[in-house]
């Protein structure tokens, strides 16, 4: 009930047993969130909260005084410094906004730009301050507009104010790492001018959005703090008979399904596979999950209107067994949680299976066939924060992978095939110009990742710059293709002792040694600064398990063991033998 | 619709509203009976009868409601 389309009023009618139900999920990330606002926060907290919940956030919330945003963050007090947010959420719009006066001179509008872009440059810098991510709205069109058709165009006209203005506000999200926009311009067009705010509300009680419109809203600022903090989904599973083409191959054959422009109703499933195709280009992996035998599964994808092709997935799961079962083993083959992927299938009885197994699964609920894209797109699954190099390339890699696969499978011995992949390894500090890839890495790795230690780019700056830490980013290039930057290590120097604080690997270049020439950097490095002995941490989480081993492997001894916890030491010896053998390194 | 089965709905839009099924409505009721029935949690009971009754009220109507009996009286009106 809480996944788009939602109904507003019920989830505001619930809110209590809601929360009370959310609280009880296992594994909630616990953030300090501030609010500051230009209108009346009131529900907006109770309601953002929810979709928090919902996407597995726990929020300590800092509410600010009602329309004091712009005072709270440029002269702060103190009390929003000491409340030490994780985030803080800017909650304004059009009513905060200095608009224009129909008919003044272009001169006149122009010298109103520029003074609300100072007044706002101002507060940018002010929360920039705070050190940590601000996610804040931009505005919405005005419900009123004196100059009509030509407030789009004239100077004076409000409707190319706030155009300009949003301008503004999204080249300052373009060239501020840790700065988001919730773009209310887009939400309140999408959901309609005319429903977004009721003048009877914000004359009453100065609430900027109607209030059937406020879970829209939290819904929209929820899915950018989750992304902030690493937990949208990864992967899109796609059923295939009536969601990818109309009408079922098994019966009809790839001739007889539904799909492209010479049929009216083959048109709605090139569009969700068109995007689908499209969210590879983000980063999202693709995978199939039909009940089908596999070769009639695959012969859909040579229907000559189809743009999806076998090589766009990385998981292709056609058979008969349950299709639960199926995810999670798909879950296991990417490497990542079942909670990191969306599952598109026509049929609700098979999405309630997966529901029901509460494993996090994103599941739309969809009806029209011309209406799944915009159902999976409107949940916000996905939203991303940035679009890396490495999103750009996902998809290759993983075809990469595939061919890796390949070539392992024609090995007997496994140094033999490490050796043929040719690898050259490059590990170098924490470099300024890599920060978001490198925090955004951090937060989302979960597997193979000791501490699960979770980072803003502000900290992350923080810690590189630090003449007290280690860090260490490795990126891995073989004879198939660049993996891009996969693997961190942050260590903190106490006098002859170095404590390893993260050390994360992405699971796609598991087993291929990397581990090992990253440990032969950070001996180099710990050396450099005197280090004698490394002290390496074990935090269990549900999804870290197989690190746990890890310390052990590479020849540390127990420190000390609590619950499933441990600590491990390493004496350097004067005569390391580096332990990478089948890597080239810088 | 009669009193009681108004009273019995609008009990029910309370109830789920503050997720207290404890909650017994009479015309005294106030503000002051139910520990977090404020000036926003008032919006919330408005907008949840609007939807419960297809009614929509006007800003005047409800700024003077001093208790449920009056509510009560609101919406018989409007169901009227």
């Amino acid at each position: 009930m809480l996944q788009y389309p939602f109904d507003g009023a019920y989830i505001m009618a619930n809110k209590r047993a809601l929360k009370k139900q959310l609280l009880q999920q296992p594994g909630l990330l616990k953030k300090k969130i501030a609010i500051v606002s230009g209108s009346t926060i009131g529900e907006i907290k109770n309601i953002l909260e929810i979709f928090l919940l919902d996407f597995g956030i726990e929020p300590e919330f800092f509410v600010g005084e009602y329309a004091r945003y712009y005072e709270e963050i440029v002269f702060d007090p103190g009390e929003l410094r000491a409340f030490a947010p994780d985030l803080i959420f800017v909650h304004t719009g059009l009513h905060n906004l200095q608009l224009p006066k129909a008919g003044c001179s272009a001169a006149e509008a122009e010298q109103l730009l520029q003074q609300e872009q100072q007044r706002f440059s101002g507060f940018f810098s002010a929360a920039g301050s705070f050190g940590c991510p601000v996610v804040m709205n931009n505005f919405e069109y005005p419900r009123v507009r004196v100059l009509g058709n030509l407030a789009a165009s004239d100077p004076s006209g409000r409707v190319r104010f706030v155009r300009e203005m949003n301008s503004f506000f999204a080249r300052h999200a373009e060239t501020t790492p840790g700065f988001y926009l919730n773009d209310i311009n887009y939400l309140s067009s999408w959901y309609g001018l005319e429903r977004w705010s009721d003048p009877s509300y914000y004359n009453s009680y100065k609430y900027a959005q109607s209030p059937e419109a406020i879970p829209l809203l939290c819904h929209s600022a929820a899915s950018v703090i989750k992304a902030v903090f690493g937990r949208s989904k990864k992967a899109l599973m796609l059923d295939l008979d009536n969601t990818l083409w109309g009408g079922v191959i098994g019966d009809e054959g790839v001739e007889g399904i539904a799909l492209g422009t010479e049929a009216p109703g083959g048109i709605a499933y090139l569009d969700t596979q068109s995007y689908a195709k499209e969210l590879t280009g983000a980063g999202i992996v693709l995978g199939v999950l039909s009940k089908n035998d596999d070769d009639v599964a695959r012969s859909g994808f040579t229907h000559p209107s189809s743009v999806l092709k076998v090589e766009d997935f990385a998981v292709f799961t056609a058979n008969w067994n349950d299709k639960a079962n199926n995810l999670l083993a798909a879950a296991r083959q990417l490497n990542i949680g079942a909670d990191a992927l969306v599952f598109l299938d026509d049929n609700p009885a098979e999405r309630e299976i997966v529901r029901s197994l509460g494993a996090g699964v994103g599941v739309p609920e969809v009806d029209l066939p011309e209406r799944f894209a915009e159902t999976v797109d409107h949940a916000g699954y996905f939203e991303p924060v940035s679009i890396s190099e490495d999103d750009r390339k996902r998809a290759q890699m993983y075809a990469q992978n595939a061919q890796r696969a390949a070539a392992e499978a024609s090995f007997t011995d496994y140094g033999g095939y490490l050796d043929s992949l040719e690898m050259q390894a490059f590990i170098e500090p924490f470099l300024p110009e890599r920060m978001e890839r490198i925090t955004a890495l951090a937060n989302k790795s979960n597997q193979f990742n000791l501490t699960t230690r979770r980072y803003t780019v502000s900290e992350m700056q923080a810690v590189a710059a630090d003449p007290g830490h280690v860090t260490l980013s490795g990126r891995l290039v073989d004879r198939f293709g660049d993996n891009g930057l996969v693997s961190e290590i942050i260590g903190r120097v106490e006098g002859c002792q170095l404590e390893i604080e993260l050390w994360l690997m992405s699971c796609r270049v598991l087993k291929r040694d990397l581990e090992l020439a990253m440990f032969d950097q950070l001996v180099e490095a710990a050396r450099a600064k005197g280090v004698q002995r490394i002290i390496g941490v074990y935090l269990k989480t549900p999804k870290n398990s197989m690190v746990a081993g890890h310390y052990q492997s590479l020849g540390f001894t127990l420190l000390e063991q609590q619950g499933e916890d441990s600590r491990w030491y390493f004496d350097i010896p004067e005569d390391y033998t580096p332990r990478n053998t089948h890597i080239k390194v810088n | 619709m009669s009193r009681e089965e108004l009273v019995s709905r609008v009990t029910d839009i309370f109830r789920r509203n503050f997720d207290d099924d404890s909650i017994v409505l009479t015309d005294e009721t106030t503000a002051a009976d139910i520990e977090e029935w404020d000036s926003l949690e008032q919006i919330n009971l408005l907008l949840a009868m609007e939807k419960a009754f297809s009614i929509k009220f006007s800003v005047g109507e409800v700024e003077g409601l001093r208790n449920v009996g009056e509510m009560l009286d609101l919406i018989e009106s409007k169901l009227a």
